[in-house]
C-alpha cells in the first residue's frame, strides 16, 4: 500500500549500500517509535541516509516515503549526502559568542578555506554550526569528528585540525 | 597502600584534555615506580579548575587546577601524589575551596566526589535509600511527599511537581509512562549534562520512583544528540542497575516492575519542548502539539505520561530519603529548595553553583563568579537560556526567585546565566535570537515559523537604517514581538520576544535609538 506512486521519480538503491541498511533495518520492529534509533543506526553504519534507500525504509516500517522523508528533513543530524571525512562543527550559541565563537568561526573559515556548510579544498573538512554542546563554562567550544573541545584558541584550532588531518592525510 | 588520584572523565574536562593528564599520570607513576590508583570521577562543577586532579589524604581530598598534561611531571617532582601542596596549582582541600563549600549541595552533592558508574560508591554515599523508603509507601503518600517538598519542574517552566505527577496518578489507565526531558539545548546550561555523567543512578532512581509513584512500568530518557558521552554514561548504569535488581521485573524483590530506555534525538532544538519531545519519541517530526490535552492525560502513545526535567527527576531520590520537610525549609517564598545555577559565558569562574533560592545575581556574578573572564565591565546577562531577557545591571540586585524575575519581565527558568562584557552588541544578539528561532521553529504556527524571519529582516533595518526609519521599524518589531507573544502556540514563539525586547528596552544606544525604556512591555 505503501509503492510510490508511478510519477514520483526515486532516487536509485545502491547495491552495496542497498545490502548494509537491510541488515541494519533487520535489527529494528516495524514500529514508528523505532524510526529514529533505526535511522541513527543507518547513519552510523553508512555515513548517511541514502536517497535511494528511502523507499525501503519507509516500507519497513509501514510508513509512506513522505513521512519518512519528512522525518529525514526535520532533523539536523540526518545527512542525504555523505559527510566530509572530518566534520568540525563551531558552537554559535551564546555563551559561545560572548568568549569569541563569531571570530574562531571566522578563523576556521580561513583555516579550512570554506564557509558553514561547506567542505576545504580538498574535501577532506566540512564546517558545520552546532547550537550548544553544554560546555558554556569553557567557552568557545567545537567538536573535530566525535570529539569535543573547549577554550579554543586559534592556535589550538590550528593544532587540532593539524592533529585530525594526520590520519586522512595517511589514508590518502 | 597505593595512592588515589582522581582526574575526571566528564565531557567539560575531556574537552580540555583530561585524558591526556589521566595517560601522563599514570605513565609517569609507571617510570616511577609508583602504585597508584586512578579513579575517573565526574566533575565537581568548577569549571574553570578543569582539569581539577585530586590526591587523597588523610586529610580529605587535595586538588591541583587547571592541570594540564604538561604540569604532570612538575607536579610528581613537588611530591603532590603524597599529599605535597607547594606546587602552583595546589588548591588545597577541595572541599574547602570557597567557591564549593559556600554552596548547598543537594542534587549535586555526589557529583565529583564519586566514580559515576560505581553501584558501590552510589550506595555508599546515599544512593538508593529513597527508592526504599519509596517502595514501602502507597503511591498517593509518594506523591504527597514531593508536592510538600515545593518541587517546582527545573527545565524552565517552573510547574510543581507533584501536582503533575498526582494527575498522572488519577488519570485512568494500565498503560503509563515516565519520560525525561534531557533535550538540554539550551545555551548556558549544562547541569542535566552533569547529572547524567556524572551521577547517573540518581537520575534512574529519581525515575524508578516516578514510575512506581503514578504506576508506570517504563521510562524513555530523551538526550540530545550532542550529549554523546551522557549517553554512554546513562546506557552503561542502566545495565549496571538492571543486573543489580533496581530496575526490570520485580525490582528489589518489591513486586514492582520498572524498565528505562536512552532514546537519542538528532539536532532539533525545539525537542526540548515537552510535546515536541513526545511526537518525537514516537518516531515523528517534532512538531508541537496543541494543549489540552495534557501530556498527564494524554502523552507518549496517547497515554498517560510524567514528562520532567532530569533535574526535577534528580531531586526525587532526595526528597524520599531525608524528606520533604529537609527540601522545603531551603529557599524563599514559593521557590522552594536548591536552584542549580549555571554560570557561564564571559566569566571568570564559571561553573555550577547549587544554592537555596534567594541568593542575588550580583553575588553569583561576583562572589561567586569573579567577574567577566575579560576583565572587563559586564555588561548584560541573559538568564534562562535563549529565550530568557538580558538583564542590566540595575536589576542584579535581583534575588534568584521565579516570581521576582517574572515581575521583572524576565524568567529565572532552568537558572543557566551567560554572562557578556562591555563589547557585547545588544542588537546584534536580538538579531541572533530571532535568526534562532527562525532556524529552530518546529513550523507548526505562523508567528513562529514567519515572526521569527521577519524579526530577523526588520533588526537588520533597524540596524542599517537611518535614524528616522529606525523609530519606524521599531514599532514594526514591537508589534510582531506582540503578535508572537500572544500567538504561538509554545515557548519557542513566545519567548523569542523577551531576549529581543529586553535588549532593546535597556540597550536602545545598541540599537541606535534614544532610551525608549518607558515602552518597556
Amino acid at each position: 500500500m505503501n509503492a510510490p506512486p508511478a510519477s514520483a521519480p526515486a532516487a536509485a538503491s545502491v547495491p552495496a549500500e542497498a545490502a548494509l541498511a537491510a541488515a541494519i533495518l533487520a535489527r529494528y520492529t516495524n514500529r514508528q517509535d523505532q524510526l529514529l534509533p533505526a535511522l541513527h543506526a543507518l547513519q552510523d553504519g553508512i555515513g548517511y541516509i541514502p536517497p535511494g534507500e528511502v523507499a525501503t525504509i519507509a516500507q519497513h516500517f509501514n510508513l509512506s516515503r513522505a513521512e519518512v522523508h519528512g522525518v529525514l528533513t526535520f532533523y539536523h543530524d540526518f545527512l542525504d549526502t555523505p559527510p566530509a571525512r572530518c566534520v568540525v562543527k563551531v558552537c554559535r550559541a551564546e555563551a559561545c559568542q560572548s568568549m569569541g565563537a563569531d571570530q574562531l568561526l571566522e578563523h576556521a573559515r580561513q583555516a579550512l578555506g570554506c564557509g558553514l556548510h561547506e567542505r576545504s579544498a580538498d574535501g577532506s573538512f566540512g564546517l558545520e554550526p552546532v547550537y550548544c554542546l553544554g560546555q558554556c563554562a569553557s567557552a568557545p567550544a567545537l567538536t573535530i569528528g566525535d570529539a569535543v573541545y573547549a577554550r579554543v584558541t586559534p592556535a589550538r584550532f590550528d593544532a587540532l585540525v593539524a592533529q585530525a588531518a594526520k590520519p586522512l592525510t595517511e589514508a590518502a | 597502600m597505593s595512592t588515589r588520584i582522581y582526574v575526571p572523565g566528564d565531557s567539560a574536562a575531556l574537552a580540555v584534555g583530561a585524558d591526556e593528564v589521566a595517560v601522563a599520570i599514570a605513565a609517569e607513576a609507571a617510570q616511577r615506580g609508583l602504585d597508584i590508583a586512578l579513579v575517573r570521577n565526574g566533575t565537581r562543577g568548577l569549571l574553570w579548575l578543569e582539569t581539577l586532579v585530586e590526591v587523597d589524604t588523610p586529610e580529605g581530598r587535595i586538588g591541583f587546577g587547571p592541570v594540564d598534561a604538561a604540569d604532570v611531571h612538575a607536579l610528581f617532582e613537588s611530591g603532590f601524589h603524597l599529599g605535597a601542596s607547594e606546587h602552583p596549582l595546589a588548591l588545597g582541600l577541595v572541599e574547602r575551596i570557597p567557591y564549593l563549600a559556600r554552596q548547598q549541595r543537594l542534587t549535586f552533592a555526589r557529583a565529583g566526589v564519586t566514580d559515576p558508574l560505581s553501584l558501590a560508591d552510589y550506595e555508599t554515599h546515599g544512593g538508593y535509600r529513597g527508592l526504599r523508603n519509596a517502595l514501602l509507601m502507597a503511591p498517593s503518600e509518594i506523591v504527597a511527599a514531593v508536592t510538600s517538598s515545593g518541587l517546582r519542574g527545573r527545565g524552565g517552566a517552573a510547574f510543581p511537581t507533584g501536582i503533575k505527577w498526582n494527575t498522572v496518578l488519577k488519570a485512568p489507565g494500565l498503560e503509563k509512562y515516565i519520560v525525561c526531558n534531557a533535550d538540554e539545548g539550551d545555551s548556558g546550561t549544562f547541569a542535566d549534562r552533569i547529572v547524567m555523567e556524572s551521577d547517573p543512578f540518581v537520575l534512574i532512581e529519581g525515575m524508578t520512583i516516578a514510575g512506581i509513584a503514578v504506576g508506570a512500568t517504563r521510562g524513555y530518557i530523551y538526550v540530545r544528540s550532542e550529549y554523546p558521552h551522557a549517553i554512554a554514561k546513562l546506557e552503561a548504569a542502566i545495565d549496571t542497575a538492571r543486573s543489580n535488581g533496581y530496575l526490570g521485573r520485580n525490582l528489589l524483590s518489591s513486586g514492582r516492575s520498572f524498565e528505562l530506555e536512552v532514546r537519542k534525538g538528532a539536532g532539533a532544538y525545539i525537542c526540548g519542548e515537552e510535546t515536541a519531545l513526545l511526537e518525537s519519541l514516537e518516531g515523528k517530526r517534532g512538531i508541537v502539539r496543541a494543549k489540552p490535552p495534557l501530556p498527564a492525560l494524554s502523552g507518549l502513545f496517547g497515554k498517560p505520561t510524567v514528562i520532567n526535567n532530569v533535574l526535577s527527576l534528580a531531586t526525587v531520590p532526595l526528597i524520599l530519603d531525608k524528606g520533604a520537610q529537609y527540601y522545603q525549609d531551603y529557599g524563599m517564598g514559593r521557590s522552594r529548595g536548591t536552584l542549580p545555577v549555571q554560570l557561564a559565558g564571559n566569566i571568570k569562574h564559571g561553573g555550577l553553583i547549587e544554592l537555596a533560592f534567594g541568593v542575588t545575581l550580583r553575588e553569583i556574578l561576583y562572589d561567586y563568579g569573579g567577574g567577566s573572564a575579560s576583565g572587563r565591565p559586564i555588561k548584560a546577562v541573559q538568564v534562562g537560556g535563549p529565550l530568557g531577557s538580558y538583564l542590566p545591571e540595575s536589576q542584579w540586585d535581583t534575588p534568584l526567585d521565579y516570581e521576582a524575575f517574572a515581575a521583572l519581565w524576565a524568567v529565572l527558568g532552568h537558572g543557566g546565566i551567560v554572562v557578556h562584557d562591555e563589547r557585547a552588541d545588544m542588537a546584534k544578539l536580538a538579531r541572533y535570537a530571532m535568526e534562532f528561532c527562525a532556524v529552530e521553529s518546529c513550523g507548526k504556527c505562523t508567528p513562529c515559523r514567519i515572526g521569527s524571519t521577519r524579526g530577523v529582516e526588520t533588526i537588520d533595518k533597524i540596524r542599517a537604517g537611518q535614524p528616522g526609519q529606525r523609530v519606524q521599524q521599531v514599532v514594526l518589531l514591537r508589534d510582531l514581538c506582540d503578535t508572537m507573544l500572544n500567538g504561538s502556540l509554545c515557548a519557542m514563539g513566545g519567548m523569542t520576544p523577551y531576549p529581543v525586547l529586553s535588549a532593546l528596552n535597556h540597550f536602545p544606544d545598541d540599537f541606535g535609538l534614544a532610551d525608549t525604556s518607558q515602552h518597556a512591555a
